[in-house]
Parts: structure tokens; C-alpha cells; sequence
């Protein structure tokens, strides 16, 4: 171009030849244009806005003109000059139809952009102990089948890492006397309070219950303070009773338990039950020694510290030699909203270190979930704070309390829970069986809900 | 954030130690960036030398991108009410903590009558859960075009931003969508969804509206290269939806996505999948049964995610056994493990209490706290409450743990002069710290007295109890 050419005399130009539409145009080489003074008078470009606007369209076919474009909106400290609202033009008369004022439009794709998504893939070096509870005639036992706790090689229900060879268990709580239970709770055992044999039963049959937990509060000193040799008698019932591997506790005090399990293992020889449980504060080598005399599994209770569990651990596995096939670990479960984030977190990262390879950590985990019922938003019928939305029927609530923590704490990586709620022990046996890739089958429309009316 | 340490952070700031952050020096302030406790823009001199500097504005922009959180951070709503979805950092909370809650958007549908929708809407918005000192609420609205009319979704969609609330507008069709858009735009909703049979109209809607999008694919591969071609058009707000399917295989199949997506942005770094992440319990809705059964696995969707990874969630059931657990599920899990939950220790006076009311006692638990001091209120006792510094442990586990102890007790009743405040020498305990009556009586030489295991049961107990037979 030898010659300069300015924009206005470009728009003059075709002004003068009363161009309308430009069609077909190139423009080679460079094109300058420029503004005199520091501030650019937009009323200047009032008089040719209906051409400067059919420029627009045109210069938006050519590079050099979108980046002239770019400048002068820079200049102008609009996105766009075009999508500035003119004065009407006052020498210029108004076009019978105006042209609409627009973005130049953003040119939207026509195909997708291919894209492919590679699912990582995660890896660990250790693996949790597989545990397991009972012992049929084969190996010197009387129960119908096994439970077998542990054994992962990945976090919880990641079968996409590497399938997880046991789901989680369910154990439901008996207790060796009326122990003191939420209103929802309790509905379902009053025919039974009093006969744990017979509360082992309706569990199992009624309830779907992999295994039961028999507490024997009624040692507790400040209860009866029954003598432990009395107490397992409750202990060979329920043996009786029932054909699934059993879970024995104490009363939880700490100078009587020790004695109490020991006479429980004697009783239960060769029926591998797990005993619930042994603390630091308490003669944990007692119940180590009753464990592995008659064969049984030990529960290794802490509060809710990982420094502290792996301390106990090591105690058993050191200074009791318990066989690392022996030790199931209760890190402490809270009930959602009562401490739930510590008892997770502290699961999670008990299960992570196991995984990554600590042998002091990775052991089957337990929870004792009963203690959602705790939490006054599971029992109390309603809230006691005038503020509140009412908080609804309790018999609703109650159980789904007991369903989120448990439900949340499987997410962390338990392997056995003690519950107690009929209805939640359906629903979360029907989770870890859903995730564990047991359920089959599925909804015919994933998308219905967009537009159903519920 | 893609910076590991401080340093790195330090580098970029000016290392004058101007404290105009608020900080003392620039490594503090460093370090407060990397915990983002800070944001890289209160670094005034860095933003000053920006405005001026074309060089230092990249150096900011560098910086920026050094510290911005792994997951996008997509805002939906606007103003107060507006919402901060994503931006997330780690897989597990205890790694760092987690940061944007879910946000939880409550279905409203626009075959609906105007009165129940009114109905639906008030209800949502006067929603209170006192928790852990403050009242918990809910987010906002998922308005779903269910009939099909443009015209109608715009007008139910009107009326119901009208509650103030952020929202999620729901239809497949762009021309419904456009209609609400028309609307309100200016309200920042997030659009739901695009598809593979819609996305270039719902492309062209994000664009033109400027409105979040979430992009909706079972297929991950599909899902990705949704949000590639979204993003190359210039639409960065994006959230990921790879469909909640409710049950069997689906629901497994929906659990590996969501936490494959997630692994996928945080282990591998892949940008083109860091976004927020939709899950939807109203699929729930979708089964056959009852209605509880329906609300119950409603809830347990919910659950699962609200743990593993979802940052909105669109809900069917505004009743309380779906809303109260998942309400504090959230709150529990987007707890900052980093800071302990505790209240500071001492004696707090409730109800303005005379030298003849009684002394209580609890922990600095801030649950325990606020529950005691809420449940002291609301049945207007007056009293004294010592609170005994357990390092934020609840009554149960410091009374067996060894931080609620007889001598402690005695300690704080010193310290807080209590004795010298009322007239009578009765201690209150917590029933559940029953066992150290006597031990506190010995230490202390107070009378103790066992109250109820729940402080909402104070008031039935001091009808009883109080004052004290002599």
C-alpha cells in the first residue's frame, strides 16, 4: 500500500458509492489506522455507524481487522465498539430498518473436542489382616459358618483398585439384662428383653443378623454386679441359641472385665469368638492369654487416637503375642453430629497408614454404631430449642441416624458394626452389598427425575 | 494449589515485610497463602505494581495460577446468599481440610400449583437447625421445568427467585432454559445440563447468559470432552454431573465415577476434569416403594457423597429425616480438622444468675458447649455454667480419657472464683461424668449432684432437684 488510507476516508468512500454490503473482499498487507489526541470523540463515529457497523462484519473475516478491532476496544474500554449505544445519528437519517447492534459472533463449535478420560489407578503396598470370627465343626467349633473381617488391598468398596474379598458384617446387640434403649429401639426387642437366647434368635432370624454381640452388663459393680462365672452362663444360651460366630463383651469396667472375658473364653473354647474388649487402662494381657489359650479373637478398644491404637496394638502383637490373625481394632465410633468428623477421620487415617504399610494398624476395623442412638436428634421426640424447624417424627429419625453413621464410618473403612435398629441394619447391608457390586440391576432411565413429577 | 511450600509463595511477594497484609512478614504471609487463609490479592504492593507494570501483573498472574485450589471454584448465585462450590485441594479431609460444603439445592417443579410452590419455598428458606453455636439453613432452589412450557418454567422461575435464594434451573430443553434465562440471568444460576444431544444450544446459552453450566455424561470419556469443547469456547465455569444412577450396579457404577473424576483432578492434575463435581439423591425418587423408602435411600445417596466428593447435590425431600442428617453430615465433614472445636474455659453466667442459683458444669467441647448453654436458655434457667477445658473433648471420652478430672475441677472453681459468686457449695455434674462425684467432693469439698445425661432433660431434673433438700 503506498498510498495511507485512513478509516474515515475508507468509510467516506463507501459512503460516497452508497455501499451498503460489502462482499468478497480481501485486504493483503498492512492496514493502518489512527486516532489523533488522547481522547477518541465517539460522536465522531456517530455519523457512520450504520457503515462502521457493516465494517465491522467485514473486518471480522479478516485477521489483521480483528486485531484492529482488539485495539480499538482496548482504546475505547469497551468489549467491543459496536455494542456501544449511540446517540442517534443526527446528520446521517435514520435507515428505515436499523440493524440490530451485536457481538460479532463468537464462531461456537460444531463437532466436540474428542476427549478421553483415563481413570487413575491406585496402588498399595500393604494389606489388612483377614480376620476371622467363628469356627464350624472342622476346625473344633459348633457354628454353621464363619465371618471373615479385613483383607483389603484398597480404600473401602474401591473394587475398581482391587475387589474387596469381604464386605463389611453387621452384629447385633444382646444384652444379659434390660439395658437402656431409645423408645424406636426398644419396640423391637420387649418380647425378648430378658432371654438374651432368645434376643440372639429373633437378631438372626428376624433381623438378618451376620452375627450377635452379647453384652454382660449385669457384671458391671454398679449394676448386679454379677459374678463372672455366673455371667458366661448367658454366654453357652446363646451358643446354643444361635449358629453364627459370636462377639462377648464386658460391662466396661476396667478392674472387673478382664476377669469377666477370661471366663467367657473358657466357656466358648474352640468357638473362636471375638472379645470385646481390651483397653490400655485395663489388664489387657489377661484377656490376651484367655484369647489365645482358647482360640479366640481380641477387640483392641481405644479412644479415638491413632497414636494411642497403634500403642495398644503393639501391646498385643510385642508384649501379649497375639497372632496378627487375632486382633480386630474399635477406634471409637461418635455419632453423626456428636463427634462423627473426629471418628472418621481418625478410622481413615488408621486404614490409610494400614494400607500404606504400617503392621501395627492393619487390622480389621470396628464400629460400635449403637452409639448413634445417643444423639438427641435420633431419640428425643422433639427439639428442645424453641428456634428449630420441628424436627419431625422421631421413629423416622432414629433410624437414619443410626444409618449415617454407620454408613459414613463404612466410607472410612470398618469392617464389622454392633447395631441395633432393625431397619438400619437392612439398609446398610443393602449399601455395602450394593457397592460391593452384589446388587445387580438398575433404574431404566437414570435422566426421569429431569422431568417427572415427583 | 500446585505450590508445596511457602518459599515458593515467598518468591513472588515483594520481601519487604510491609505488613499491609495484615501479617507480620512476607514468609508469614506466605505460608498463610498456602493454607489459604490469605488471599494472594491482599498482597497490596504486589497488586499496586500490577496495575502499573505489565511485567509484574504477569508475575501476579503466575502467582495466581500457582495458588489457585485444584478443583475450579465455581460461585452460584449472587450476593450474600451466593454460594462457592468446588475448590477443593485433597482427596481426604485430614490431608489439608475440606472447603466449599455441598451446596444443597431443593427441588421445586413448575407443574406445580403457585400455592404449593409458595409453600415449598417458605419452608426452605425458614429452615433452622440450631448446631454447634449457630443456626444451620439451607442453600437454595433446583427449579425443574417439568411441563414443558417455556413460559411457564420463566414465570415459576421468576416467583421463585423472588425467595432470594441461589439456584439450579433444571430442563434438557434450551428453549425453556432460554425463557428462565431471560429472566434471571442476572441471578447467576447454574444451568442444568448439558448433554450430548443439547450441549451446542446450552453451549451458546452459557455464553450468551454467562451463567455456570453443568454438563451432564454417564460416559466419562464424553464428559470430558464436553467440558474441553466448553472451555476452548470460553465457558470456564463448568460442573461436572457423570449421573446418579439410585441403585444396583448404577449406583456402584456412580460411586466409581464421582471418585474417579475427583482422583483423575487431584492425583493426575488433569485440569480438563477439576470441577466441581453434581450429585443428584432426588434419583431416589426414581425406585419403586414407599415414600419412606424412597426418603431413606434418598438420604443414604446423599450420605455417601457428601463424604466422597460431591459439591452440589439436588434434593427431592424437604422432611427432616432426610434434611437433619445430611445437614450435619456436611457440617461434620467440611469441619476444618485443623482447628479444634473448643469454646474457651471458665464460668459463663446464663440468664443473669443470683448467688442462690446453681452451678453446672461442663466441657469446652463446642458442641457440648452451645448444646448445654442453648438447652440452659431455651428452658430460661439461671445458673452458673463452669466451663473445664478437656481439649475440646465431649463429657464421655475426657471423663474416661483422663481431661475431666476431680483435680481439674477444683482448679477451675479456684480460678473462676465461683465459691465466692453464690451463696450454697453444689456442683452440678454432667450425668455422664457420674463416676467422679465422690472424687470431686473430696477434692473440692462441694456437694455434687449427678444431673441428667442429656442437658435437655436440665429443666425436668431441676423440678426435682432444685433447690437441694438440705
Amino acid at each position: 500500500m503506498a498510498k495511507r488510507f485512513t478509516l474515515e476516508d475508507f468509510l467516506a468512500l463507501l459512503k460516497k458509492y452508497d455501499v451498503e454490503v460489502l462482499e468478497d473482499v480481501k485486504i493483503d498487507g498492512d492496514l493502518e489506522i489512527e486516532f489523533e489526541g488522547s481522547g477518541v470523540d465517539l460522536t465522531a463515529f456517530a455519523t457512520l455507524y450504520t457503515l462502521l457497523n457493516e465494517f465491522g462484519n467485514f473486518l471480522y473475516h479478516t485477521n489483521m481487522a480483528l486485531t484492529y478491532l482488539q485495539r480499538l476496544s482496548t482504546m475505547l474500554g469497551i468489549p467491543m465498539p459496536f455494542q456501544v449505544q449511540m446517540p442517534a445519528p443526527p446528520a446521517v437519517p435514520a435507515p428505515a430498518v436499523v440493524p440490530e447492534v451485536k457481538v460479532p459472533e463468537v464462531k461456537l463449535p460444531e463437532k466436540l473436542i474428542e476427549a478421553k478420560f483415563e481413570a487413575p489407578k491406585v496402588e498399595y503396598l500393604g494389606q489388612i489382616e483377614e480376620v476371622v470370627l467363628g469356627a464350624t465343626r472342622a476346625d473344633g467349633g459348633t457354628r454353621d459358618y464363619v465371618v471373615k473381617l479385613g483383607g483389603e488391598k484398597s480404600l473401602a468398596f474401591y473394587v475398581f483398585d482391587k475387589p474387596q474379598p469381604n464386605l463389611p458384617a453387621i452384629a447385633i446387640d444382646v444384652f444379659d439384662r434390660p439395658p437402656a434403649l431409645a423408645k424406636a429401639v426398644k419396640v423391637h426387642y420387649e418380647d425378648v428383653v430378658g432371654s438374651p437366647a432368645e434376643w440372639a434368635k429373633k437378631c438372626v432370624k428376624k433381623f438378618g443378623a451376620d452375627m450377635v454381640t452379647i453384652h454382660l452388663i449385669s457384671t458391671d459393680p454398679l449394676l448386679e454386679n454379677t459374678p463372672a462365672s455366673e455371667a458366661v452362663k448367658v454366654v453357652e444360651d446363646v451358643l446354643q441359641a444361635v449358629k453364627c460366630p459370636i462377639i462377648i463383651g464386658g460391662s466396661g469396667n476396667k478392674e472387673k472385665d478382664p476377669e469377666v472375658l477370661e471366663k467367657a473364653a473358657e466357656v466358648s473354647e474352640g468357638e473362636r469368638v471375638m472379645l470385646a474388649s481390651a483397653t490400655l487402662d485395663m489388664d489387657w494381657q489377661r484377656i490376651c492369654e484367655a484369647a489365645k489359650k482358647h482360640g479366640h479373637v481380641v477387640l483392641s478398644w481405644t479412644q479415638m487416637d491413632i497414636n494411642n491404637q497403634k500403642m495398644l496394638n503393639r501391646y498385643l502383637l510385642k508384649r501379649a503375642n497375639m497372632p496378627r490373625d487375632s486382633i480386630v481394632m474399635d477406634p471409637t465410633t461418635a455419632a453423626l453430629g456428636y463427634g462423627l468428623d473426629y471418628a472418621f477421620t481418625n478410622m481413615e487415617r488408621i486404614r490409610i497408614s494400614g494400607l500404606k504399610g504400617d503392621n501395627e494398624l492393619n487390622f480389621p476395623i470396628s464400629s460400635g454404631t449403637t452409639n448413634a442412638w445417643g444423639a438427641r436428634e435420633a431419640w428425643m421426640a422433639d427439639s428442645p430449642l424453641e428456634g428449630d424447624t420441628p424436627w419431625g417424627p422421631r421413629e423416622l429419625r432414629g433410624p437414619i441416624w443410626e444409618i449415617v453413621t454407620g454408613l459414613t464410618l463404612s466410607l472410612a473403612g470398618v469392617d464389622m458394626f454392633m447395631m441395633m435398629h432393625p431397619l438400619a441394619v437392612a439398609v446398610l447391608k443393602e449399601v455395602f452389598n450394593t457397592l460391593g457390586g452384589k446388587v445387580k440391576g438398575n433404574v431404566a432411565d437414570a435422566g426421569k427425575w429431569i422431568f417427572a413429577e415427583v | 494449589m500446585k505450590v508445596k511450600s511457602p518459599l515458593e509463595v515467598y518468591n513472588f511477594l515483594p520481601r519487604t515485610n510491609c505488613k499491609e497484609c495484615g501479617y507480620d512478614t512476607c514468609m508469614s504471609f506466605a505460608s498463610h497463602i498456602l493454607d489459604r487463609s490469605a488471599k494472594v490479592f491482599d498482597c497490596k504492593p504486589l497488586v499496586r505494581d500490577a496495575e502499573k507494570d505489565a511485567k509484574a501483573k504477569e508475575k501476579l498472574e503466575k502467582l495466581i495460577e500457582l495458588t489457585s485450589p485444584e478443583i475450579a471454584e465455581v460461585v452460584v448465585g449472587v450476593g450474600s446468599s451466593a454460594l462457592k462450590i468446588g475448590g477443593e485441594e485433597v482427596l481426604h479431609r485430614h490431608e489439608l481440610t475440606y472447603f466449599n460444603p455441598t451446596a444443597f439445592f431443593y427441588d421445586i417443579w413448575d407443574s406445580l400449583d403457585d400455592k404449593k410452590i409458595d409453600e415449598r419455598c417458605d419452608r426452605v428458606v425458614s429452615y433452622k437447625k440450631f448446631y454447634v453455636g449457630k443456626y444451620l439453613t439451607l442453600d437454595g432452589f433446583a427449579v425443574r421445568c417439568t411441563s414443558n412450557d417455556p413460559k411457564r418454567f420463566a414465570e415459576v422461575v421468576k416467583k421463585v427467585a423472588g425467595y432470594g435464594k441461589p439456584m439450579t434451573l433444571i430442563a434438557l430443553n434450551p428453549e425453556c432454559m432460554k425463557a428462565a434465562l431471560e429472566v434471571v440471568a442476572d441471578q447467576r444460576p447454574l444451568i442444568y445440563a448439558a448433554t450430548e444431544g443439547n450441549w451446542k444450544e446450552f453451549l451458546k446459552l452459557a455464553l450468551d447468559y454467562k451463567v455456570p453450566v453443568v454438563l451432564r455424561a454417564k460416559d466419562l470419556n464424553l464428559l470430558k470432552s464436553l467440558a474441553v469443547t466448553f472451555k476452548s469456547a470460553g465457558v470456564k465455569d463448568l460442573v461436572l454431573d457423570p449421573v446418579t444412577e439410585p441403585i444396583g450396579e448404577g449406583l456402584q457404577g456412580t460411586f466409581e465415577r464421582v471418585i474417579q473424576l475427583r482422583r483423575k483432578a487431584i492425583l493426575d492434575g488433569d485440569k480438563d476434569v477439576a470441577y466441581p463435581i453434581m450429585v443428584t439423591p432426588i434419583a431416589a425418587w426414581m425406585i419403586e416403594g414407599d415414600e419412606v423408602t424412597k426418603s431413606y435411600w434418598e438420604t443414604v445417596i446423599a450420605s455417601m457423597f457428601i463424604v466422597k466428593y460431591a459439591d452440589a447435590m439436588i434434593f427431592h425431600s424437604i422432611d427432616q429425616h432426610v434434611v437433619m442428617p445430611t445437614l450435619t453430615l456436611r457440617f461434620n465433614i467440611y469441619t476444618d480438622p485443623r482447628t479444634p472445636v473448643q469454646v474457651a474455659p471458665g464460668l459463663r453466667e446464663i440468664n443473669n444468675p443470683t448467688p442462690e442459683d446453681p452451678v453446672f458444669i461442663t466441657t469446652n467441647f463446642a458442641l457440648t458447649y452451645y448444646t448445654v448453654e442453648n438447652d440452659l436458655n431455651s428452658a430460661k434457667i439461671r445458673g452458673w455454667l463452669l466451663v473445664l477445658n478437656t481439649e475440646g473433648i465431649g463429657v464421655e471420652a475426657s471423663v474416661a480419657g483422663g481431661k475431666f478430672t476431680a483435680s481439674k475441677v477444683k482448679e477451675l472453681i479456684n480460678e473462676t472464683k465461683v465459691g465466692e459468686k453464690v451463696k450454697h457449695r453444689y456442683l452440678v455434674i454432667p450425668g455422664l461424668a457420674a463416676r467422679l462425684q465422690g472424687a470431686i467432693e473430696d477434692e473440692t469439698g462441694w456437694k455434687v449432684l449427678v444431673g441428667p445425661i442429656d442437658s435437655g432433660r436440665i429443666k425436668g431434673w431441676m423440678e426435682k432437684n432444685w433447690p437441694p433438700k438440705k
